[in-house]
């Protein structure tokens, strides 16, 4: 649109001391401009669920912090429908499972029903924590869960610790935060040191079961952070636990080949490789293995890459039988009822099964809701003291755990992860032996051969 | 057993050296005839490769099938690129020249991620799979088609640059933009040309990549720093020089790779940029 300079110049000379003049276009300003704040607030302070209803007095309100928009939206969607079924499942909207922790509602709290008050971080730590401060001081929340993203749990706990209310997470998993010795701070998600200090058990185990020596490692980890904490941790069990590196690499995740350091596992070679990468730098060592005809007897896979869902679809049968870890598999409801009976409230309401994160949100809320049960009452210091002496038994978790009983530091010592292998074009568990729906295939069966 | 390893090892490096060479050839090319650096060279890359995907993924055409289509279509997008963004800057400053390019680069990598998504995309069974078995010396023989097509593409840009009418005008207004538009070649026709035939090197080399390694939006990234490594060393504008300086470099990574540690490689290859600037600053066949 291109105004004659003469014509705008009267627009404005006409308007500036005219309230009444052009009502329809004012209005319309008006109403933009009311949107547009709209919009913001809601950007600036997530979507808030419960303003304006009324308090009443049986109501015990849970903050609930997710990344419900941005980059991580998807999975902050299905964060938040685990945690309404928790929810649903503690107030008796929906029959539980028996067997199910806070499966039998409020007992000692009269029946009182929880109610959650979700806050969006957008996938953003200062967002987290205004989120956490506004859920704290004006919606009056009794405890707070989430967030998902370490970094963003990492500053919406601070908030929470400052406040001194307890804050329970259920699924991030970077060692630093229980490492913190915050007094309100608890997780129920086993951390990143315990998948890595995992391998090791499970390779352990699987020298029993062969009765094959499984002692010489090659480390094959990407160059990042990730990588690098991985590597150290994994060069300090490898000694302490009498495991031999055969060799160590350290590669640039964005390379164009992987020749060399193939070339250089191949002379070393090691019975178990162990491997973090993402997606890319996955599918070119896979190709690269198989390009170079090198095969170990087993590949011990960090997650990340390994696990993402184009993994398998761009890898077909060369993907097949890498080991990897995980927190939770789909294939645990066929060995465990209780977890089949959830999944299955779960697929009705929202039409997806669990995955690793949205089962542990729901058990975060479950578990949550126990401590406050068993606390009797709203207290902060209460419900601190209740999540301190919880002790829920494996058999009331749909996580493939021991249970859940927190250390002085918060973190549930009782979790585990679970190791799969892709086999048949799924990801099956294989370890813990006694959560296990499928033998290991050992060794990779030859690339020629399969 | 050492020896067969070094063997194996010096395969490797040759035949990504090849790739890297037929990658740089169309970024040496441009520069050479209009003095202009291409930062959306390994944009073109990747939609030499994102072609061959759909070509493979909507009408199950073959990446080796589909090469002339590909070859086609990046020159189009090259000559087009020259027509709507370079031919307005060319007396531009050179900080324009490369903001704009440079702009470009980001463009077509947000463009992808808009349209194709972030995902990581691959080309399950191509024509060329499978792997090569020379005594102890193992390769696949995707690497190895693609090498042949470096060596071949190369190989008919060499011929057309020196031995054609239309190839020697390209290269006379490489030489002397003055003089050879004195002779009657038409400059804005040569430099079209010379971003049709240097995006259409990218488009080939995209397709030959393609059939072994992850396609995704940012993937130009990976190639396009070691390519202006090779276009330094083989020297600015020599397609000769960038055939021979991408064998060098492919040779230097995956050795020095081997023998120092991978996670040097992109140092050491980057620590040869440095010694040829400070050394030959034109590089192994550049103009003086």
């Amino acid at each position: 649109m291109r105004f004659p300079v003469a014509t705008t110049r009267n627009w404005f000379a006409k308007n500036r001391f005219d309230d009444t003049a052009a009502p329809g276009r004012r209005s319309a300003i008006t109403r933009m401009l009311a949107a547009t704040a709209l919009l913001a607030t809601t950007a600036l302070s997530g979507l808030t669920f419960a303003t304006g209803t009324a308090r009443a007095e049986d109501e015990i309100r849970i903050g609930v912090i997710y990344p419900l928009t941005g980059a991580a939206a998807s999975t902050g969607v299905e964060l938040k429908a685990a945690a309404e079924l928790a929810a649903a499942i503690v107030n008796k909207e929906i029959p539980a499972p028996a067997g199910l922790v806070a499966g039998v509602g409020m007992p000692h709290m009269k029946g009182a029903k929880i109610k959650l008050v979700f806050g969006d971080h957008q996938g953003n730590p200062q967002v987290g924590a205004t989120e956490a401060e506004r859920l704290i001081t004006s919606e009056k929340v009794t405890a707070l869960t989430g967030a998902y993203f370490s970094n963003v749990t990492a500053t919406a706990s601070q908030v929470a610790e400052r406040y001194g209310v307890p804050f329970l997470n259920g699924e991030s998993s970077s060692a630093t935060l229980t490492q913190r010795k915050f007094k309100w701070f608890f997780r129920t998600t086993p951390h990143d040191d315990l998948f890595v200090t995992n391998f090791f058990t499970f390779l352990n185990d699987m020298e029993k079961k062969t009765g094959e020596q499984l002692r010489s490692v090659g480390l094959f980890n990407e160059n990042t952070l990730w990588g690098n904490e991985t590597t150290k941790l994994q060069t300090k069990l490898s000694e302490e636990q009498k495991f031999t590196i055969a060799e160590k690499i350290l590669y640039p995740a964005k390379t164009t080949q992987m020749t060399s350091e193939v070339q250089r596992l191949k002379a070393a070679n090691p019975a178990v490789i162990m491997q973090s990468s993402y997606l890319g730098d996955a599918i070119l060592s896979m190709k690269t293995y198989k390009e170079l005809g090198f095969l170990p007897k087993m590949l011990l896979a960090n997650d990340a890459g390994f696990n993402d869902s184009e993994f398998l679809k761009t890898m077909g049968k060369d993907g097949e039988y890498i080991i990897s870890r995980e927190v939770w598999a789909l294939d645990q409801a066929e060995r465990n009822p209780l977890i089949k009976q959830v999944n299955d409230l779960m697929r009705e309401r929202s039409g997806v099964n669990f995955n690793g994160n949205s089962a542990r949100a729901f058990t975060g809320i479950a578990v949550l809701a126990d401590a406050i049960d068993r606390a009797g009452s709203t207290k902060p210091e209460d419900i601190r003291k209740a999540l301190q002496e919880t002790n829920i038994p494996a058999s009331g978790l749909i996580m493939p755990w021991k249970g859940v009983k927190f250390d002085e530091h918060g973190q549930n010592e009782l979790g585990q992860g679970i190791i799969v292998q892709v086999q048949g074009g799924q990801y099956v568990t294989v370890w813990p032996f006694d959560v296990a729906t499928k033998p290991v295939v050992y060794p990779m069966p030859a690339w020629d051969k399969r | 057993m050492t020896a067969d390893i070094l063997f194996q090892v010096l395969v490797s490096g040759l035949l990504i050296g090849l790739i890297y060479a037929l990658v740089a050839v169309g970024l040496t090319l441009i520069f050479g005839v209009m003095d202009i650096v291409n930062f959306a060279h390994g944009e073109f890359l990747m939609l030499g490769m994102y072609a061959s995907f759909w070509a493979f993924a909507l009408f199950a055409v073959d990446p080796i099938v589909a090469l002339p289509f590909t070859a086609l279509l990046l020159f189009a997008v090259g000559v087009i690129v020259y027509q709507t963004v370079i031919r307005r800057i060319l007396k531009a400053p050179m900080l324009s020249q490369i903001f704009a390019t440079f702009g470009l680069m980001i463009l077509l990598r947000g463009l992808a991620q808009f349209f194709w998504k972030p995902d990581h995309r691959l080309i399950p069974h191509s024509l060329v799979s499978g792997n090569l078995t020379l005594g102890s010396v193992q390769f696949g023989l995707p690497q190895f088609v693609a090498a042949l097509g470096a060596v071949g593409v190369t190989g008919g840009l060499w011929y057309f640059l020196h031995r054609t009418r239309l190839g020697t005008a390209l290269e006379a207004t490489a030489i002397d933009r003055e003089a050879a538009t004195l002779m009657g070649i038409d400059g804005q026709k040569m430099f079209a040309l010379a971003w049709g035939i240097g995006a259409a090197c990218a488009g080939i080399a995209g397709g030959l990549i393609a059939t072994f390694f992850p396609i995704f939006p940012e993937v130009g990234a990976n190639f396009i720093l070691i390519a202006f490594v090779v276009v330094v060393l083989g020297g600015f504008g020599s397609v000769t020089g960038a055939f021979l300086a991408g064998i060098i470099v492919g040779l230097i990574e995956v050795l020095g790779g081997f023998l120092v540690g991978p996670e040097y490689k992109t140092a050491i290859v980057l620590s040869l940029l440095l010694v040829v600037l400070l050394v030959r600053p034109r590089g192994l066949m550049g103009k003086a």
